[in-house]
């Protein structure tokens, strides 16, 4: 990648600038496998890619970096995802 | 090189032309609105390849400015008075964020009263925004500066935007003849735009993010080290524009007489050209009076008035006011000078809102130094109709 010759603030593409951001969270999303049809809505919408979609299509949460925002428990057509409060 | 007879305006517009200005965000205010409406007519008669943006305000016109100089492309635009207030907040984005944008602000009154006349108080006014900031006295001036300005704002150790500043209506609409390069020399002189930096998808980066405290300070350190720099280079860029096609205005201050000057006027634009004729004849009558046109008012040109100061009085004339404090040339340049063996600083405050500052009016406050009427702490509001005046 190429890097700028600018005195300005620019900030370039790499994981976990901030660390783990999953400290951050209130609430937790809780997968319910039984009832999961593997439509990977959540995988699609969560805006931190902290869905994890396995080679079988199924999912799971990757909670270093997960804010807890409950947009996958808010898209799942099958009300599989459940936010219970963080201890 | 051929010879165009046209208002300061139009003539600007031709040299924005001929520098080949990739986006044009615009929005009209008087006095200015006949160079955007001169660069539009160009776009849509095929003269100008430019995307030609028509926003909704003077905010607008700066975010989208600095929008397209993101992407690494040269812009221009131009306003006056409100417009440029407008776009405050953006002036500080453009310049934090190192964008080359050249912009032309023709000099207006602020309102209430509603007007549509000279006065410095809007440019000045944005002095500590970060931007570049130069002073025009003719047409031919504004021709040689928007094509130095593009070269000045790109400079690796610059990078910083330029307001290029002119009067409204002495200079702005006043027919004046010019010498205008062809488009082979000025691409001669100025080569594509290469940005510092810029957003690509192909290069993803974010800018403008959150940076911490640990950091702010020296972004603005390098800011600085920018204008530093431009002091330098605004006097180089103007000495290589001479070599190749024969024109210079002047450096950081165009020196006018003044090798033997004990009194020297400072001033910016229409009256920095009408001080000339002042000179002249208060040296005919015996007077040794000289000028210093201040070209350059950021970066503000200290050494040189430091220089210029020795053993001499400064007599500044502000079309501009610094309401609490005072006129602004004024208490910059007695802030330059101070300690400097044998330098006075007066100041006068003329033609503040646009009235007219003749030469009979300059030679008027130069005699009031001369004859010992005047104190250098008390500054003096020329031609004032109410008490307390000169």
């Amino acid at each position: 990648m190429e890097r700028y010759e600018a005195d300005t603030t620019l900030s370039y593409p790499c994981i976990a600038a901030a660390g783990k951001t999953g400290g951050w969270r209130d609430f937790k999303p809780v997968i319910d496998h039984a009832n999961c049809i593997k439509c990977l809505r959540c995988w699609a919408y969560c805006p931190e890619n902290a869905v994890k979609r396995a080679e079988d299509d199924s999912v799971s949460i990757d909670y270093d970096f997960c804010k807890g925002c409950g947009v996958c428990a808010h898209e799942c057509p099958k009300k599989a995802i459940a936010m219970e409060r963080e201890d | 090189m051929t010879t165009m007879f046209d208002v300061g305006n139009k003539i600007a517009a031709k040299a924005v032309q001929l520098c080949r200005p990739e986006v044009i965000a615009a929005y009209p205010i008087t006095p200015q609105t006949v160079i955007v409406e001169e660069l539009a007519r160009m776009v849509e008669a095929g003269e100008l390849t430019a995307e030609y943006l028509r926003v909704e305000s003077e905010h607008s016109v700066m975010a989208a400015t600095c929008s397209a100089a993101s992407m690494g492309v040269r812009t221009f635009t131009a306003t006056s008075s409100q417009g440029l207030a407008f776009m405050h907040e953006m002036l500080h984005w453009a310049s934090l964020s190192r964008l080359p944008i050249v912009m032309i602000n023709v000099n207006r009154t602020l309102g209430p009263g509603w007007s549509i006349w000279v006065d410095d108080t809007d440019s000045m006014s944005q002095r500590d925004t970060g931007w570049i900031q130069l002073y025009c006295s003719s047409a031919q001036e504004i021709f040689d500066t928007v094509i130095q300005s593009f070269k000045l704002a790109e400079h690796r150790d610059v990078q910083l935007p330029v307001m290029i500043n002119y009067s409204a209506f002495t200079i702005s609409h006043t027919m004046m003849p010019a010498e205008v390069l062809s488009q082979e020399q000025v691409d001669s002189f100025l080569p594509p735009f290469k940005p510092y930096w810029r957003l690509d998808w192909r290069n993803p980066v974010t800018f403008g993010n959150v940076l911490s405290d640990e950091y702010h300070m020296e972004k603005r350190y390098t800011m600085q080290q920018g204008m530093e720099r431009a002091k330098q280079l605004i006097p180089e860029i103007a000495r290589e524009y001479e070599q190749r096609f024969g024109r210079f205005h002047g450096g950081l201050i165009e020196e006018y007489r003044a090798d033997d000057a004990e009194y020297l006027l400072l001033a910016v634009s229409a009256v920095g050209s009408e001080a000339k004729v002042a000179v002249d004849n208060l040296r005919a009558m015996g007077y040794k009076v000289g000028l210093g046109r201040v070209r350059v008012v950021r970066p503000f040109p200290d050494e040189e008035l430091r220089r210029l100061g020795k053993g001499r009085s400064l007599i500044a004339l502000d079309r501009n006011i610094s309401v609490g404090s005072g006129g602004i040339v004024y208490h910059e340049t007695r802030s330059a000078v101070l300690g400097v063996a044998g330098c006075k600083v007066y100041g006068y405050l003329c033609g503040v809102g646009g009235r007219d500052v003749t030469y009979e009016d300059i030679e008027g406050m130069a005699l009031k130094v001369i004859k010992g009427e005047m104190h250098p702490d008390v500054v003096g509001w020329w031609d004032l109709k109410t008490a307390g005046g000169n």
